[in-house]
């Protein structure tokens, strides 16, 4: 089957078997590896992309389920080389140890700060709840989301919580 | 913005750029021209004998260019173990499975799709025998699982019995005559320390390319541990390690499940060198739930005996680890590096025994702790509920048989030295930043209102940074896959000739941020900026030795390494500088990016003239060998130490039995502090896993040993909204055993927090006589807790 979408901005179309996942497209048709795969079953989240503006897991969606629609993956957040506010929360905030959740979860809590920019930290957990991260705890991802939510509010951060220890 | 001062400083990590912008490279993401892609027909019976396998349907499908089974690679032999006590595990079944899972036959194909449709198509018969689950019928033998062995119970763990030639004495009958003591009080629990998965979120993945031409392998995984994997590679071949390049590149996260050398990556790479194409496999979440290691597996009871005032008379335990059916890496070792612990920080006489005992399940290895987290969780739950018997406060207890600061290095029964510590200092922090008094005043003010509130608190010490020779005697080596047979730190630190300095280290890093801790290291030492310090990892060639990250070993031997080579490039600098300057080597100090002559700032040279003179015969002094690099090989005399106590103050629903955590209290003391944002989110993490195992995760086979735990739905990882935000303080007590004074932090929070909920949640049911919960700590079980004590 013929499946054209637009993916960051740019056209896309191929022709693929109707069991294609968009997972599976964006990865090996489009080669955007970004996009992660952890369990293929809709429950860690990594492979979470926006398509239309809202955040999906795409590997609970076949390619041919977004014909026509306007979808984003990590490669697409940052724009003209100027990281996304989540993304630069994430470096400044030490919101990722192994990378391998980290784009479902920068797509996840961009989807967040988008509906609600000044969210509690109660509502932060509860916004990336759907993705899952082994290794940070999720404390320095709250930081991190926190971080970008003042930003883009222009708004200073606050502090960071760790003592330098010299 | 995060400082970019040097030791001890936030420096933000150089690896996040490409991994927030989804550029970083992980195996899956890794492909090549023809590739090849494997399915595996795995077991659906816990065991049996097989009885007919025909793959020729299977050959016949779409796609499919080869079908291996046992017979296929049966010349390789079984998997290479490092401590080969047990059954090892045949590459593919040899005639009979042992557990669910376990892999039958392997299907390569020219898409995954087809792979997988193929192994469907295998046609097999299995006459199924009765399967061994529990772990105590296991070790009645009542059901003998391998015939070629005696029995089930491979190997029993004592305090004085591991290590014959250090003559340690048997503590046994002095913990028992204190039990008999007039005024000895004695308490006794049956504890479960249940099974977990690892659930690293990146699947496993390996892809294998031979050249026939070279006669040389090349082999990406995701793997902790690459050159071990080289050298397994090698040695099951037949080759020399130099002809086996691996790289691991980014690996999404390991916590030991990717320490081991899987039967998996053999035969990929076997497939690519028979079929002369890259093979690629990936594995489902189902198979990294059920064929990738698995952790903990105890049951055990726990006595401590003391007195009425809070003294420690003696402990002991007996216990039973689950090894599952076949012994892979270091399988039977892992209650050993519990056994070094089974004390904890208190000076008292102990009785330890663990028996490991083989059942029908997958192989259990090293999980994030690895021994340490069982251990510390049996004395440290029986000394809360000593604590609770004799009235006195849990902190008080410790404090009273903590060693003293002043007996470090404290030798203990089980012959290792406790490298330096400070407990009481830790505690007495801790007690301050949490505001233990004001914590335990809101605590009984819940409680007057009918609250189930509860504060508890939990030790630990572990043991890490591995590295001294004398483990390599235990089988604490890579010497099965013929690598040196000692697990030394290496680092190589070479400054080029344009004054960037490239860095090249032994370890297996799986998001521990090391590129940019050793930068620091380096950039200290040398004086040049962290930005232009490159850091390499992960691949084989570019280093002639490497153990791989695992133990929380990486700072304290590879760190303590790159820390010495770093000393030798920079004497060698300033003898070049001296030269240049026409001055005395003794004479020359570095600052401020270049070197100058004591006394005289103004007599200086920059980094970019030293460099560049010393890849010049012409420029460098007659005496120095050209080039600027130094390798150094770190063995250090004995492992690292580091502690903490942590507090939990829970809230427990007595209508649901919902357990909620209201707030989380840590010292750690690792020593010195490279990065401490870095350090900070090892902890972290680590109490996240200590709390995933204390309320949420358990890994279930039925007694058929059917998996029932095999998807993220079943098996259940903390999310997000699971947890609190954690409060984390330090103390600082350095290791003298290398010379940064670090110690490790990988696994302290899992070691220290999975006790502190437990103990947390049993205060909260105190009130109802509550004494015990068996983790996970779900709302089921505390709701029958509460029903049982009410009753």
């Amino acid at each position: 089957m013929n499946v054209s979408m637009t993916v960051n901005g740019r056209s896309v179309s191929a022709d693929v078997e109707p069991r294609t996942l968009l997972v599976h497209f964006i990865r090996e048709n489009l080669r955007l590896t970004g996009t992660h795969v952890g369990c293929e079953t809709g429950y860690c989240g990594a492979c979470t992309v926006h398509v239309d503006g809202k955040p999906v897991k795409s590997c609970t969606m076949f390619a041919v389920q977004a014909e026509g629609a306007n979808v984003m993956t990590i490669e697409g957040l940052a724009s003209n080389g100027e990281l996304h506010p989540v993304q630069e929360g994430f470096w400044e905030r030490h919101g990722l140890q192994c990378g391998y959740c980290t784009p479902g979860m920068i797509m996840s809590a961009a989807a967040l700060l988008a509906e609600n920019s000044n969210p509690s930290e109660s509502e932060i957990r509860h916004g990336i709840e759907g993705n899952l991260c082994r290794c940070t705890g999720y404390h320095n991802i709250v930081r991190a989301v926190e971080y970008a939510g003042a930003k883009m509010r222009g708004e200073e951060p606050p502090a960071p919580d760790w003592e330098e220890a010299h | 913005m995060a400082t970019t001062s040097v030791m001890g400083g936030a420096v933000r990590r150089r690896e996040d750029p490409a991994l927030i912008q989804g550029y970083g490279e992980y195996v899956d993401d890794v492909t090549a021209i023809g590739l090849l892609h494997v399915a595996f027909l795995r077991s659906p019976v816990a065991r049996a004998k097989i009885t007919r396998l025909d793959t020729s349907a299977a050959k016949g499908m779409p796609g499919v260019v080869a079908v291996y089974t046992h017979d296929d690679v049966a010349h390789l032999g079984p998997l290479v173990a490092q401590v080969p006590i047990g059954k090892l595990r045949p590459l593919l079944a040899a005639g009979e499975v042992n557990h669910v899972g376990e892999a039958v036959a392997m299907v390569v194909a020219e898409d995954r799709y087809q792979a997988q449709d193929a192994a469907e198509a295998i046609e097999i018969d299995y006459d199924v025998l009765p399967a061994v689950i529990d772990l105590k019928k296991a070790a009645s033998d009542e059901v003998k699982i391998h015939d070629e062995l005696d029995s089930n119970i491979l190997h029993t763990w004592t305090y004085h019995g591991y290590w014959e030639a250090l003559g340690l004495e048997d503590q046994t009958p002095q913990v028992e005559a204190a039990m008999e003591r007039d005024d000895a009080v004695v308490v006794s629990l049956e504890m479960t320390n249940q099974r977990l998965i690892p659930v690293a979120i990146e699947p496993r993945s390996v892809m294998a390319e031979y050249n026939p031409g070279y006669g040389h392998f090349t082999v990406h995984s995701s793997t902790q541990v690459p050159h071990a994997l080289g050298g397994a590679i090698a040695t099951t071949f037949g080759m020399r390690t130099v002809d086996v390049r691996v790289i691991a590149p980014e690996v999404g996260g390991g916590f030991g499940s990717k320490l081991n050398v899987y039967n998996d990556e053999i035969l990929v790479s076997f497939a690519a060198k028979e079929l002369r194409r890259p093979v690629k496999w990936t594995e489902t979440r189902r198979e990294a739930s059920g064929s990738t290691i698995h952790g903990r597996g105890w049951v055990g009871t726990a006595t401590l005996v003391g007195t009425k005032d809070g003294q420690f008379l003696g402990y002991k335990l007996d216990a039973l680890a689950d090894m599952g059916a076949y012994t892979q890496n270091f399988t039977v070792a892992i209650p050993l590096l519990g056994l070094w612990i089974g004390s904890g920080q208190y000076k008292m006489p102990i009785s330890w025994t663990v028996a490991c005992v083989v059942t029908n399940t997958m192989t259990t290895d090293a999980y994030r702790g690895a021994g340490r987290p069982e251990a510390i969780y049996y004395l440290e739950r029986i000394i809360d509920a000593y604590a609770r018997e004799i009235g006195m406060d849990p902190l008080d207890v410790r404090m009273k048989n903590f060693w003293q600061p002043d007996e470090f290095p404290a030798t203990m029964g089980c012959g290792f030295a406790l490298d330096s510590g400070n407990y009481q200092a830790a505690v007495e922090k801790l007690k301050e930043e949490a505001d233990y008094a004001g914590l335990l005043a809101m605590r009984d003010e819940a409680r007057s209102q009918g609250r189930l509130v509860g504060v508890g608190v939990g030790s630990y010490v572990e043991v890490c940074g591995f590295g001294p020779a004398v483990l390599a005697e235990i089988g604490f080596s890579w010497a099965n896959y013929g690598l040196p047979a000692s697990f030394n730190g290496s680092g190589l630190v070479r400054v080029n000739p344009d004054a960037t300095v490239t860095v090249v280290i032994g370890t297996g890093p799986t998001g521990q941020g090391h590129e940019t801790t050793w930068a620091q290291i380096v950039g200290d030492g040398l004086g040049i900026p962290v930005e232009d310090i490159q850091v390499l990892h992960g691949d084989t060639r570019e280093h002639p030795m490497g153990i791989g990250t695992f133990g929380s070993r990486s700072i304290a031997v590879d760190g303590a390494a790159t820390f010495e080579a770093t000393k030798k490039v920079k004497e060698k600098a300033a003898k070049i500088a001296a030269h240049l300057l026409e001055a005395s080597a003794d004479d020359i100090v570095f600052a401020d990016g270049g070197a100058h002559v004591a006394g005289s700032p103004d007599k200086r040279v920059e980094w970019a003239a030293i460099a560049k003179s010393a890849y010049q015969a012409h420029t460098s002094p007659e005496d120095v060998d050209s080039g600027l690099e130094a390798h150094t090989a770190f063995s250090p005399g004995n492992a690292t130490w580091p502690f903490g106590t942590h507090i939990a103050v829970v809230e427990v629903d007595p209508d649901t039995g919902n357990v909620k955590i209201l707030s989380y209290f840590a010292v750690d003391d690792c020593g010195h502090v490279v990065n401490p944002m870095i350090v900070g989110g090892q902890i972290h993490g680590g109490i996240a896993q200590g709390i995933g195992q204390a309320m949420f995760e358990e890994a279930v086979y039925d007694e058929s040993g059917n998996m029932l735990t095999g998807s993220l739905l079943d098996y259940l990882v903390p999310t997000a909204s699971d947890l609190p935000s954690f409060d984390l303080h330090r103390t600082v007590t350095p290791s003298p055993v290398n010379p940064m004074g670090v110690k490790g932090i990988g696994e302290a929070g899992t070691i220290g927090s999975a006790h502190t909920i437990v103990n947390a949640v049993v205060d909260a049911l105190s009130p109802l006589g509550v004494k015990h919960i068996d983790m996970p700590v779900r709302p089921k079980r505390v709701w029958q807790a509460m029903q049982e004590a009410r009753a």
